[in-house]
């Protein structure tokens, strides 16, 4: 009986991750599709669009873009998010529920109120917008997920471990860099890999602080409007998906590893 | 002794958080709270007016064209969160329940990487099958199911809805897997051996151990979603725009900054609101985990 029922609950799961699926697997059927119209029936294979994609001089400079930001803006998330998930997991003080709920705001609240009270404020003080405006909108959004995943490796740390090394004479910053922060190396490397993934698929704060320099998402949009564009489009998105499994697979590979060394279950997700 | 080590404990935590808190409040309260007070100051032609008003409130709340498309926001965030979370509760039960647990790791990643793909091309590709000569369209006529192409699914509410829901589901599912996987087992053993029926266990056990993350789900995808900005855009065509779009026309295309940063103090007014209330409603749920 309990067979059947998993039965059940499992045909549905697979119809699910179907429809979780659907616009993925059309992404290289058309990218391959030599017609120009993204419909079917399918014409005939070709790669012209991945050729066109590589001598397309705009798209180099927003990939070019969307790299410099994604870079900088993980480095900054995690880097910040190292002292908060530090601080939250290893010391007691005074707010520290209030300034942690208000650090993962970002989180919850809409992207669009994030970016337009920010413009609002940059126009105000006169700033040129460029894509440094973005780094530091991105580096906002990202911290609360680079925090989400660095706190989950500084909790599960040992704590007797850094207290041996005090023992032994290490002071504190010398425990932290040899004991704790190579423990916690895995859990760096993923959030850094998690917020460049998320930063170089923003949109919102990328459309309206960019100014007039083109990221991957905003030169993806502008070109939605064109019909003869969209094949082009498809073969990036074929380029970006496999680029974001292989970047999700590596977090993941260093997330275990990490949780290995410490003893933790391999279960749980990145979230 | 004891008091001034825990002291020097908050000194160190104080000093620890501060950069990333500075951070936060220099980019993201020092701008809200100055869209909160451009929200009570008057749009002048070429510069802003400094003078107290209700008016942009008053004009929010009044206006036919805001109620419609705050109303409509609503509706379709609600709409999106229903259908999100009763779809992905039976995966997060399977994955949960059903998977061996060396196995569940990879369903997982199974369920997030559609994730990590380009929402802008997400949402587009949603249109590709959903349009007029779609996928879904072009293969029911194909087949001889229908002669016309279905109207009902192209570029209105109801493709929101369905790209929406595509777009949040694995944060439903993840905090709902959480929540499962935190269920002691023996209390459903408990529950089957003192006599309920399946069904029972399942609606007397399970669900109110399970509601945190349901609560949780509802939330991550209730607030994005009211707020979104790409998926009326490229999906409605602009034709049915959210209270995002507004906000962005508001501040924008018009050049009205007071009244635009009005409409969203108002909608983050809205969502709080909402999300205390729904919170409230479910309190409940929340005390027994304690």
């Amino acid at each position: 009986m309990n067979r059947s029922r998993g039965r059940g609950l499992q045909a549905y799961t697979i119809l699910y991750l179907m429809f979780l699926y659907a616009p993925i697997v059309l992404l290289p059927i058309f990218a391959f599709n030599s017609g120009t119209i993204i419909a079917f029936p399918l014409q005939g294979f070709t790669t012209d669009w991945f050729q066109q994609m590589w001598g397309n001089a705009t798209l180099r400079r927003a990939l070019i873009n969307s790299l410099t930001i994604a870079v900088s803006a993980s480095i900054l998330a995690t880097c910040l998010g190292v002292f908060a998930a530090r601080a939250s997991t290893r010391f007691e003080f005074p707010g520290r529920g209030g300034i942690m709920g208000f650090i993962m705001l970002p989180m919850v609240l809409p992207e669009i109120i994030v970016a337009m009270s920010l413009l609002v404020v940059l126009l105000g003080m006169g700033v040129q917008l460029s894509i440094l405006t973005v780094i530091v909108g991105h580096t906002l959004i990202c911290m609360p997920y680079a925090i989400a995943v660095l706190s989950t490796a500084f909790s599960s740390l040992d704590r007797s471990l850094e207290e041996a090394a005090y023992d032994l004479g290490e002071s504190r910053w010398g425990a932290f860099r040899l004991i704790t922060l190579p423990l916690v190396m895995p859990g760096i490397i993923s959030a850094l890999l998690i917020s460049f993934t998320i930063s170089l698929d923003e949109f919102i704060i990328a459309f309206f602080l960019a100014g007039n320099e083109p990221t991957l998402p905003t030169y993806i949009f502008s070109q939605l409007r064109f019909p003869r564009a969209i094949p082009v489009i498809m073969a990036l998105g074929t380029v970006l998906v496999i680029l974001s499994i292989v970047l999700l697979a590596l977090g993941e590979y260093f997330r275990r590893r990490g949780n290995a060394r410490i003893g933790g279950s391999p279960t749980g997700g990145l979230m | 002794m004891a008091r001034t080590r825990l002291d020097a404990e908050a000194k160190a935590g104080l000093s620890l958080i501060a950069p990333p808190f500075l951070y936060a409040l220099l980019i993201l309260a020092a701008p809200l709270l100055t869209i909160l007070a451009y929200s009570f100051l008057t749009d002048g032609y070429l510069e802003i007016i400094r003078e107290f008003t209700w008016a942009n409130y008053v004009q929010v709340f009044t206006d036919p064209i805001t109620r419609v498309v705050m109303t409509r926001s609503l509706i379709v965030a609600g709409v999106v969160t229903l259908v999100t979370v009763l779809l992905a509760f039976p995966v997060a039960y399977y994955v949960s329940f059903m998977v061996r647990p060396e196995k569940k790791a990879m369903w997982l990643f199974l369920i997030t990487i559609p994730f990590w793909t380009s929402y802008l091309i997400r949402v587009f590709l949603w249109k590709v099958i959903l349009g007029y000569n779609g996928v879904v369209n072009s293969s029911l006529t194909g087949l001889g199911i229908i002669d016309e192409p279905l109207t009902f699914i192209l570029y209105n509410v109801n493709s929101i809805v369905i790209t929406l829901a595509h777009a949040y589901a694995p944060f439903a599912i993840l905090p709902i897997f959480v929540a499962l996987e935190k269920i002691d087992r023996s209390l459903l053993e408990a529950g089957r051996d003192l006599g309920e029926s399946r069904a029972m266990t399942f609606w007397r056990v399970t669900l109110p151990l399970a509601m945190p993350g349901v609560i949780a789900a509802v939330l991550i995808v209730f607030i994005p979603t009211i707020g979104d900005y790409v998926t009326p855009e490229v999906i409605g065509g602009g034709k049915v725009p959210m209270i995002a779009n507004l906000i962005q026309v508001q501040m924008l295309a018009l050049d009205n900054r007071p009244l635009g940063s009005a409409l969203a103090v108002t909608t983050m007014l809205v969502v709080a609101v909402i999300s205390a209330i729904f919170l409230l409603m479910n309190r409940r749920f929340l005390k027994v985990r304690r």
